[in-house]
C-alpha cells in the first residue's frame, strides 16, 4: 500500500488523484503535493499521467496500425495484418451501417476512437498498485516524498480525457450540421422543433421552448458521451482499488472482476464509437 | 474531479491522432482491402470462366469421340467388306486354278494313254510276228511280211 500505513480512505484518495502539474498560487510552478493543492491550481494545470498514458497509448495504436498500413499487401494477409484488417473492416462495417452520408473522416475517426479508448481502458487491468508504486519509487529516487507522488494510470478514469474527446466530437457534430444544412438550417433545427405552429405569432412564442429543449438535447450528447465512459471506468477502477484492500482474498476477487471488466472495457469503447457515428449521422441527415 | 488544461490537451491529442489515422493509416489499409476484394472477385470470375471453358471442351471432346467412333466403325465395315471380297476372289481363283489343273491333268492322261497305245501297238506287232513265226516256223519271210503286220497293227 502507498505511503506509511495510510488509512483506507487515504489509500483510495491517493489512488484517485492525478499527477497534476501547474502553477500554484503559493508554491509556484510544480507538481501538486496534495489533492487540495491540485484543486487550488485551478484550470491552468495539467494531468501529466493522463496526458502521458493517453498519448503513449495513442502512439502505440497508430504505430501498430501504421506499420501494417505501410506493408499492407493484397496477397494472403498474415498475423498483425489480419488483426488490423479485421479491426478496420469491423469499424468500416459499423460506419457503413449507420452513417449514410459521404465522409472521409468518420471511419478513421471511429477507428481511432475505438482503438484508443480500448487501449486506455485496458490499462484498468494492470493491477492498481503496480504502476503507482513504480512511480513512487522513481519519485523517491528523485527525492520526492513517496506519499505525495500521485499516479493514475487509466486515462479514461479522468473526466478531462473523456470530456476532451466528447467535446471534439461535439465540435464535429456542429460542424457537420452547419455544413450539411447551412447555418440557418442548423438554427431552424434548434428552434422550430419539436413544436411548430402555422400561426407566426404562436410560432414566435414556441421558439424559446423549442430552443430550450433542443439545446438540452444537443448539449446532453457530449456530456452523456463523456460521463458514460468516465463513470463506467471510474467505478470499475474504484472496485479494483476496493478489492486491492481486502488482503489475500483479493486474488480470486480481482480475477473475477477483471474478467467481467474485459467486457466493460470493450463495450464502452464500442459504445463511444457507435454513439459518435450515430450523432454525426444525425447531424448530417435532414429531417 | 477537476477540469483543467488536460481537457484541451486531450482534445488536441485526439485531433492529431484522428488526423494521422485519416492520413496515414486508413487509406493504405482500405486500399489493400479493396484491391484484395477486386482480386478475389477477378479470381472467382476467372474460375467460373474456366469452368465454362472446361464444359465446352468436354462437350467438344465428346463430339469428336463420337465422330471418330463412327469413322472407325465405317472403316471396320469397309475392311470387312474388302476381306469378304478378297476371300471371294481367292475362292474364284482357286476354283479356276483347280479347273485348269484338272484340265491339264486330263490332257496329260490323254497323252499318256496315246503313248501307251502307241507302245502297245508296236509291241503287239512284234508279238504277233513272233507268234506267227512260231506257228509258221520260218516259212514266212520276216522282211516280207513285216509291212503287212505293221499295217495290221496300225489298224488296231
Amino acid at each position: 500500500m502507498a505511503g506509511n500505513n495510510p488509512t483506507s480512505s487515504e489509500y483510495i484518495q491517493h489512488h484517485l488523484q492525478n499527477m497534476t502539474f501547474g502553477l500554484h498560487p503559493e508554491n509556484g510552478l510544480g507538481l501538486a503535493h496534495s489533492p487540495q493543492e491540485a484543486q487550488e491550481m485551478g484550470f491552468w494545470a495539467i494531468h501529466l499521467d493522463t496526458m502521458g498514458w493517453s498519448i503513449g497509448l495513442g502512439i502505440l495504436f497508430l504505430w501498430l496500425f501504421r506499420m501494417v498500413a505501410k506493408t499492407a499487401t493484397t496477397s494472403v494477409p498474415s498475423g498483425m495484418q489480419n488483426f488490423v484488417e479485421m479491426m478496420v473492416e469491423f469499424v468500416d462495417n459499423s460506419v457503413r451501417e449507420t452513417f449514410h452520408g459521404k465522409s472521409k473522416l468518420i471511419a478513421p475517426l471511429s477507428l481511432t476512437i475505438f482503438c484508443w479508448i480500448f487501449l486506455m481502458n485496458l490499462m484498468d487491468l494492470v493491477p492498481v498498485d503496480f504502476l503507482p508504486m513504480l512511480a513512487q519509487k522513481i519519485g523517491a529516487w528523485f527525492g520526492a516524498d513517496p506519499a505525495h507522488v500521485y499516479f493514475k494510470v487509466v486515462p479514461t478514469t479522468d473526466v478531462n480525457a473523456t470530456l476532451g474527446m466528447s467535446l471534439s466530437v461535439f465540435a464535429l457534430i456542429i460542424f457537420y450540421s452547419i455544413r450539411e444544412k447551412g447555418f440557418s438550417g442548423f438554427v431552424a433545427e434548434l428552434t422550430l422543433h419539436p413544436f411548430n405552429a402555422s400561426n407566426p405569432f404562436v410560432q414566435a412564442l414556441l421558439i424559446p421552448v423549442n430552443f430550450l429543449l433542443e439545446a438540452v438535447t444537443l448539449l446532453a450528447k457530449p456530456v452523456s458521451l463523456a460521463l458514460r465512459l468516465f463513470g463506467n471506468l471510474y467505478a470499475g477502477e474504484l472496485i479494483f482499488i476496493l478489492i486491492a484492500m481486502v488482503g489475500l482474498w483479493q486474488l480470486p476477487l480481482h480475477f473475477a472482476w477483471a474478467t467481467f471488466h474485459i467486457l466493460i472495457i470493450t463495450l464502452q469503447a464500442f459504445i463511444f464509437m457507435m454513439l459518435t457515428i450515430v450523432y454525426l449521422s444525425m447531424a448530417t441527415e435532414k429531417h | 474531479m477537476n477540469l483543467n488544461l488536460t481537457l484541451i490537451g486531450q482534445a488536441i491529442a485526439f485531433a492529431v491522432f484522428v488526423w494521422f489515422c485519416m492520413k496515414f493509416v486508413w487509406p493504405p489499409v482500405m486500399q489493400a482491402l479493396q484491391e484484395r476484394q477486386k482480386k478475389i472477385a477477378d479470381g472467382l470470375d476467372a474460375a467460373s470462366r474456366a469452368t465454362r471453358d472446361l464444359e465446352l471442351a468436354e462437350e467438344q471432346a465428346a463430339e469428336q469421340l463420337k465422330e471418330s467412333k463412327e469413322q472407325a466403325a465405317e472403316i471396320i465395315e469397309q475392311a470387312h467388306k474388302r476381306a469378304n471380297q478378297m476371300i471371294e476372289e481367292a475362292r474364284d481363283n482357286a476354283r479356276l486354278e483347280g479347273e485348269r489343273m484338272i484340265e491339264s491333268a486330263r490332257g496329260e492322261i490323254e497323252q499318256e494313254t496315246q503313248r501307251a497305245k502307241e507302245e502297245l501297238r508296236a509291241q503287239v506287232a512284234t508279238l504277233a510276228i513272233q507268234g506267227a513265226e512260231r506257228i509258221l516256223d520260218s516259212s514266212i519271210d520276216e522282211a516280207k511280211h513285216r509291212e503287212l503286220v505293221d499295217k495290221l497293227a496300225a489298224e488296231l
